[in-house]
């Protein structure tokens, strides 16, 4: 028996995703965005790796969880007041960058 | 179909670099899944110990009772979150245009519903999938349902600030963690007899510090009446 399940396959698959978008991506939303969703991966790979759901991966996976409403939170957050602040929702290297993806196909 | 790139946009090497390392990281990772052995894990552990606990859901045992530190910790992150969301300055307005009455509608039939199934989360957490993080969740679902409708609870509360309710939880994990310490037991080491109580006790005050957590998160700023 081994771990690789479909729920771990599939957690693979939405960290890969989420760590191509926070590494491309210049709007920070959308970092953000990408952030939640490698969380999900790791939570999926977490729970589903094993055959019979095992209690203690699954309370760390609730923590986990939570931690990570509260980090959305506060990211958002900051976004915000970057946004209010410097009028761009991106980090200052990426000042310039077209935010929106529409030149790019 | 738009050729011409931008010069600060991540090129086409770029990008097919990072494409390559990321296959490479999921095949890693899914070579490691298929050939590493799968260790036993703790359940059989959870369920010999978890009759000494008087909690019959492994998933609340765990929480509160064996890694009891985590959630502790966990609640403490909570509260460090709201204070630098507040400390980022006032909560942006919210109310630019009368609610709609169909949202007034809705919020006359969920909020008692929503009353009524966060008490039942809460209690059956002990013996089946519910417990502080959902019955909290819940009730901060019901916040968010009175700040946009921009009604106020006539409940009689006390006009107390969010403060209170903010470190409400952490407070009472912290007094009851360390009333317990008497009699050579150590932080979080529950008297056995009184676990089940404790753990009902500490998820009370934590469910109504997640849910005014969380509904302050919403607020996305500190509120004009907090200092």
């Amino acid at each position: 028996m081994n771990g690789l399940t479909v729920f771990a396959l599939t957690g693979v698959g939405l960290l890969v995703i989420g760590l191509w978008a926070l590494v491309l991506r210049a709007h920070l939303i959308r970092k953000v965005l990408a952030l939640n969703v490698m969380g999900s991966g790791v939570f999926l790979v977490l729970v589903g790796a094993g055959a019979a759901p095992d209690p203690v991966p699954q309370a760390m996976v609730i923590t986990g969880i939570v931690v990570t409403v509260s980090a959305t939170a506060l990211a958002l957050a900051l976004v915000l007041r970057i946004d209010t602040a410097t009028g761009k929702p991106t980090l200052p290297e990426d000042r310039e960058r077209d935010l929106m993806d529409e030149h790019w196909q | 179909m738009q050729t011409e790139r931008d010069p600060c946009e991540p090129g086409v090497v770029l990008r097919g670099m990072l494409a390559v390392l990321l296959a490479c990281v999921a095949c890693g990772l899914c070579w490691l899944l298929w050939s590493a052995p799968l260790a036993p894990g703790l359940g059989d552990a959870v369920r010999a110990a978890s009759a000494q606990s008087g909690i019959a859901n492994p998933v609340t045992a765990v929480l509160l009772d064996f890694r009891g530190y985590d959630t502790l910790l966990e609640i403490a992150v909570m509260t460090s979150t709201l204070v630098g969301v507040w400390a980022l300055g006032p909560a942006p307005k919210l109310h630019e245009r009368p609610p709609s009455p169909v949202l007034l509608g809705l919020d006359s039939a969920l909020i008692p519903f929503a009353a009524v199934i966060c008490g039942y989360l809460l209690w059956v957490g002990a013996t089946r999938a519910g417990g502080a993080f959902q019955a909290g969740s819940v009730l901060a679902a019901t916040g968010v349902l009175f700040i946009l409708s921009g009604r106020r609870p006539r409940l009689g509360l006390p006009d107390a600030p969010m403060r209170w309710g903010v470190v409400l939880g952490l407070a009472t994990f912290l007094v009851v963690a360390l009333a317990v310490m008497g009699d050579g037991r150590q932080f979080l080491e529950y008297p056995p007899g009184s676990t089940k109580t404790l753990i009902l006790v500490i998820e009370a005050a934590a469910t109504v510090s997640i849910a005014v957590i969380l509904a302050g998160l919403f607020i996305g700023g500190r509120p004009d009446r907090e200092p």
